[in-house]
C-alpha cells in the first residue's frame, strides 16, 4: 500500500540506517536517548564560561563569605565550618538545579526541543537526560563545597560511610528540585520567566531553615515553618552524619522528602512534556 | 497515492480556530509549496503533520502512516526543519550531526560517518568542528537542514526556511533547497513570499484562515491576478485614460486605477519597464516615472479573498 517505488529517495532508505528506529520502546534504548541527552549538556557545561563560573565560582565564593563574615558572629554548637558546609551544600545544589528550568525553557524558545520531540525516541529521555546531567553539575558543585570545607576545618567525624550517604541524601535533594524546576521551565513562555519563577521562592526556602544558623534564634512562628522546611530536614541529617552525632529521624524524613519530590514533579513535568508535545 | 494525504484537519487553540478543516495532499517527490500569511495555519499544519500537535478533528497520513496513532513511525520517516534554527549552539557542527545520529540509533561509526558527508554536503567541512555558537545565520540554516537530513527521512519539512536570513544566505537556502528537489525529496515548504514558492515549489497552496483557498502552479496562481502591474507617475495633463489606451497591447486582466496621482496598469506577464516606456513615448504622453511590479502575495490574497493578506486580518 505504500507508494515508496517512486521516490528517488527512497533508493537511499532501502540501505538506511533507520530501520531499528520502529523497534519497540524498549527500556534499554530509553537509558540510551537519556545518555545521548544527558551527554549533549555534560558537553556544553567545560565551554559555557557562565554556567562554569555558577557552578564552579559561586559555591566557593558562599563557603568563604559565610565563614570569614558570619562565622565570628553565629553561635552554634561546635566549629562554624562543620555547622556551615551541610548548609551551603543543601543551599548550592538546590540553587543549581535551577539550571534545569533555564535550559529547558532555552531549548524550546530555540526550538530545539521541538526537533527532539519530532525524532523517533523515547520523550522522557529528553527531561531524564537533562536532571541527570545537571546532577552530574551539582555533584561537581558538592565536590568542591566539601574540598573547601576542608581547608577550613570541616570533617567527616562520622567516618567516611556516613559522609558518603550524608552526600547522596543532598544530591538526591538536588535530583528532586531540577524535576521540580523541569517544570518550572516547562510552564513559562521564555528564558528570563524561567529564571525569575526558579530563583525567587528559593530565597525564603533556603533562608528559613537550619541551613545557616540554629532554628533556636528565630521567632517561634517562623522556627515552627523553619522546623517543617525540608531543608531543615536535610540539613540535620548532613550535619549529623558527617558530625558523627545521632540523626534521629532526619535522614529517613530527608530521603523521603527527596524520593517524594522526584515522584511527584517526575510524574507532572513527564505529563506536562507529553501534553504540550500534542 | 500521496505520499502525504491530510483531510479535514482542524485545530482550536483557545478561541482562535487556527485551521478549519484543512485539506493537503503531497505526492512523492514534489516540492509543495504552502503559501499564506502570519497566523494562516501554515506552522500549525506542519505541526500536526510532524507529531508535535494533535488536531481537534481530521486525519492525516504519511506514507500510509497514521500521524496520530502512531507517532514514533512517522518520527522516523521524516525530516523537520523549524522557523528557528534548532541547532545546539555549544556543540560543534559535527556534534550536532553525530547527536542526530546516535539519537536514530546508527552505530558510533555509522554517525560519523554520516556527520562527514552532510558537512561536505551542506559546505561546513571546515566549520565541522567548530562551536555552531560562531555560526553565521545562513549557516546554521543550513546545519539545520543537514540535521534534518540524517536519518534519509521520506518527508523534509521545512517551515520558513529563509526567514532571517540576510539575502544571499537566502539565494544559498534556495540552491540547497533546489538540489534537494533534483533528487526526488519529498518536501513541504511553508512560505510568506510568493517570490520564495515560485522558485522553488512545483505546486503551490494558498492558506488563509485554516483552509486552502487556492492550489496549482505559480504561473496559475499568477494568471489569477493577471500578472504584474505597471506604476507611472503622469506628469502635466497625462490621464489615465490615455496611458491606459497607450499601453493596450501589453495590459493584463484588470481595469488601469490610479492611487495617489500615480496610475496603475496592471500589464502581462513579461513586460517590462522599457517596454512602457517605448508605448508612452509613441503616444507622446509625458511621464515622470515607470516601473514595473511583481505580484506579491498581497496581490494573490486580493484576488483570491478580495482582504489584504495583513496580520490583523488573519491572525
Amino acid at each position: 500500500m505504500n507508494p515508496r517505488d517512486k521516490v528517488a529517495s527512497d533508493e537511499r532508505s532501502a540501505t538506511a540506517p533507520s530501520a531499528g528506529v520502529d523497534a519497540p520502546n524498549s527500556v534499554m534504548w530509553a537509558i540510551r536517548d537519556s545518555w545521548n541527552e544527558a551527554t549533549r549538556h555534560l558537553r556544553s557545561i567545560p565551554r559555557s564560561p557562565e554556567l562554569l563560573m555558577f557552578t564552579v565560582l559561586q559555591p566557593v565564593m558562599f563557603v568563604l563569605l559565610f565563614y570569614y563574615v558570619f562565622g565570628g558572629a553565629i553561635q552554634v554548637p561546635g566549629s562554624y565550618a562543620q555547622f556551615l558546609v551541610p548548609g551551603i551544600l543543601a543551599q548550592t545544589v538546590v540553587f543549581g538545579s535551577s539550571f534545569t528550568g533555564v535550559g529547558l525553557a532555552e531549548d524550546m524558545s530555540k526550538g530545539f526541543v521541538d526537533r527532539l520531540r519530532s525524532l523517533p525516541i523515547n520523550q522522557s529521555a529528553v527531561l531524564v537526560g537533562r536532571t541527570l546531567s545537571d546532577l552530574a553539575r551539582n555533584s561537581l558543585g558538592a565536590l568542591i563545597i566539601i574540598v573547601i570545607g576542608f581547608a577550613l576545618g570541616f570533617r567527616f567525624n562520622g567516618g567516611v560511610v556516613d559522609g558518603v550517604v550524608a552526600t547522596l541524601l543532598f544530591l538526591a535533594f538536588a535530583y528532586a528540585f531540577s524535576w521540580i524546576q523541569a517544570l518550572v521551565g516547562l510552564s513559562v513562555s521564555s528564558v528570563e520567566a524561567a529564571n525569575s519563577a526558579g530563583f525567587i521562592w528559593m530565597f525564603p526556602l533556603t533562608f528559613v531553615s537550619s541551613a545557616f544558623v540554629p532554628t533556636e534564634s528565630m521567632p517561634g512562628w517562623l522556627r515552627q515553618i523553619a522546623d517543617a522546611n525540608p531543608f531543615t530536614q536535610v540539613t540535620n541529617a548532613g550535619r549529623a552524619l558527617y558530625a558523627g552525632t545521632d540523626p534521629g529521624n532526619s535522614v529517613w524524613i530527608a530521603a523521603l522528602w527527596a524520593l517524594g519530590i522526584t515522584v511527584v514533579f517526575a510524574y507532572l513535568a513527564t505529563s506536562k512534556f507529553k501534553r504540550t508535545s500534542h | 497515492m500521496p505520499l502525504i494525504e491530510a483531510s479535514g484537519l482542524v485545530k482550536n487553540y483557545g478561541e482562535t480556530l487556527a485551521l478549519a478543516g484543512l485539506d493537503l495532499e503531497v505526492e512523492a517527490g514534489m516540492v509543495l509549496g504552502m503559501l499564506g500569511p502570519n497566523g494562516a495555519g501554515k506552522t500549525t499544519t506542519v505541526r500536526i503533520l510532524t507529531t508535535l500537535l494533535k488536531p481537534d478533528a481530521g486525519t492525516a497520513f504519511i506514507d500510509g502512516i497514521d500521524v496520530v496513532a502512531e507517532p514514533r513511525r512517522i518520527r522516523s520517516r521524516i525530516g523537520l526543519t523549524g522557523q528557528y534554527a534548532a541547532v545546539d549552539e555549544r556543540l560543534t557542527a559535527r556534534e550536532n550531526l553525530d547527536l542526530i545520529g546516535r539519537f536514530f540509533r546508527l552505530s558510533s561509526s555509522e554517525a560519523a560517518g554520516r556527520a562527514n558527508e552532510l558537512l561536505d554536503r551542506f559546505r561546513l567541512d571546515e566549520a565541522g568542528d567548530r562551536l555552531v555558537k560562531g555560526f553565521s545565520g545562513g549557516m546554521r540554516r543550513r546545519l539545520d537542514i543537514a540535521m534534518s537530513l540524517v536519518a534519509r527521512p521520506k518527508v523534509l519539512f521545512l517551515d520558513e526556511p529563509t526567514t532571517g536570513l540576510d539575502p544571499r544566505s537566502r539565494l544559498d537556502m534556495w540552491d540547497l533547497i533546489d538540489e534537494l528537489q533534483r533528487e526526488g525529496m519529498t518536501t513541504l515548504l511553508t512560505t510568506q513570499y510568493l517570490e520564495e514558492a515560485d522558485r522553488l515549489a512545483d505546486e503551490i497552496v494558498v492558506i488563509d484562515h485554516g483552509l486552502v483557498i487556492a492550489r496549482g502552479t505559480a504561473a496559475e496562481l499568477k494568471a489569477l491576478i493577471g500578472g504584474s502591474k505597471a506604476v507611472i507617475e503622469p506628469s502635466g495633463a497625462t490621464t489615465l485614460t490615455e496611458v491606459a489606451d497607450a499601453l493596450a497591447s501589453v495590459r493584463g486582466g484588470a481595469e488601469p486605477t490610479s492611487e495617489g496621482g500615480a496610475i496603475m496598469v496592471p500589464v502581462r506577464l513579461g513586460t517590462t519597464t522599457p517596454d512602457v516606456v517605448r508605448l508612452l513615448d509613441a503616444a507622446a504622453l509625458a511621464v515622470v516615472d515607470v516601473a514595473i511590479t511583481s505580484p506579491t502575495l498581497d496581490d494573490v490574497f486580493l484576488a483570491l479573498t478580495g482582504h489584504a493578506s495583513d496580520a490583523e486580518v488573519s491572525a
